[in-house]
């Protein structure tokens, strides 16, 4: 192995979602944890189930497998905790995940431009092409529901 | 992997609090924000009825003197299932009396966690943050995140519509007999 060849691997947790795996950079993970109480309150954010209390911390739960599925899960073993970067600032999110988690080094192939927006790459892992995903885009936040207010049409004008 | 410990936060400052529920659902409001509490019932004959286009959170107003309160209805605010408020909630500093289902009990928090930014939508304007007690996570709600700007010129319009046939009818012709 060349040492150019070394700098390109990166580590990867995989993830289960129902029968698909996905894979966020371990720079983004926390932890993984058993799931707990989500506690649920009125809101208005699509995805988010409600938060979870983890050490001392109130973590947000966001479902992200309808997005990435089509459909929500029906079965959740862990919360892997991600971080997710709102700029400077990083605050963790809880996504709930269907089978335990494994952690690999591999080399990512960065995504183009016709990926979806939560694609931040794609890698090869166990004969299988596994989509590397963008936890800044797969999760609510601020700056896309700017983008959502700013696509939709403005109010008429009462007069 | 190390991650940051996370943020110390000031020594413990301590907040009175109410919590109340809504629908069933259990929410916080700092003592200080609630100016009185009265049984929905003892308001039923001072209140006088307004419609909002668009807003049908508030079907009541209550006035004192020049001031006009309105009151929200706490389980249409959030979005719960319909329920009949019990009692009311009338907010320091705004023109909102909230009806609710009723006190749950009165408390203290010593922390109070910035809503997390994933929540993105109303529920900013309503909540001033989170606070964990006994074990269970509870929205601390703002007294100001109930009636937006918008809304409040959107009910003194429908309130100056209301006034008008009185005013413009000086004889009074115009009032059931």
């Amino acid at each position: 192995m060349t040492v150019s060849t070394e700098l390109e691997l990166q580590s990867f947790v995989l993830l289960r979602l129902g029968e698909r795996r996905f894979a966020i950079s371990a720079k983004e993970i926390a932890e993984l944890v058993a799931p707990s109480r989500v506690f649920r309150f009125p809101h208005r954010t699509p995805k988010l189930e409600g938060v979870i209390l983890r050490r001392g911390r109130i973590v947000p739960v966001c479902d992200v497998s309808e997005m990435l599925l089509g459909k929500r899960l029906t079965s959740r073993r862990f919360y892997l905790i991600v971080v997710r970067n709102y700029g400077a600032h990083k605050e963790w999110v809880a996504i709930p995940v269907t089978g335990e988690c494994e952690l690999i080094n591999a080399e990512m192939t960065a995504a183009v431009e016709s990926d979806a927006p939560h694609v931040a790459g794609w890698l090869s892992h166990d004969g299988d092409v596994i989509e590397v995903l963008n936890i800044d885009t797969l999760t609510p936040g601020p700056e896309r529901a700017l983008a959502g207010a700013a696509g939709r049409q403005p109010p008429e004008a009462q007069s | 992997m190390r991650f940051a410990a996370p943020v110390k936060t000031t020594p413990a400052k301590t907040e009175q609090i109410v919590l109340f529920r809504v629908s069933g659902q259990l929410f916080a409001i700092s003592s200080a924000s609630v100016q009185e509490v009265r049984s929905a019932d003892s308001m039923s004959g001072a209140a006088t009825e307004i419609s909002a286009p668009g807003l049908r959170k508030v079907r009541h107003v209550l006035r004192r003197g020049d001031r006009s309160l309105f009151i929200v209805n706490g389980a249409m605010h959030f979005g719960l299932h319909a329920a009949e408020g019990a009692q009311l909630f009338v907010l320091r500093k705004t023109r909102t009396a909230l009806l609710i289902d009723g006190i749950e009990k009165m408390t203290t928090m010593s922390r109070l966690q910035a809503l997390p930014l994933s929540f993105c939508h109303e529920e900013r304007q309503w909540y001033r943050g989170l606070t964990a007690l006994d074990q269970t996570v509870v929205p601390v709600v703002h007294p100001e995140g109930f009636l937006s700007p918008e809304e409040l010129a959107l009910l003194d319009a429908a309130l100056l519509q209301a006034d008008k046939p009185a005013s413009e009818d000086p004889e009074g012709t115009s009032c059931a007999p």
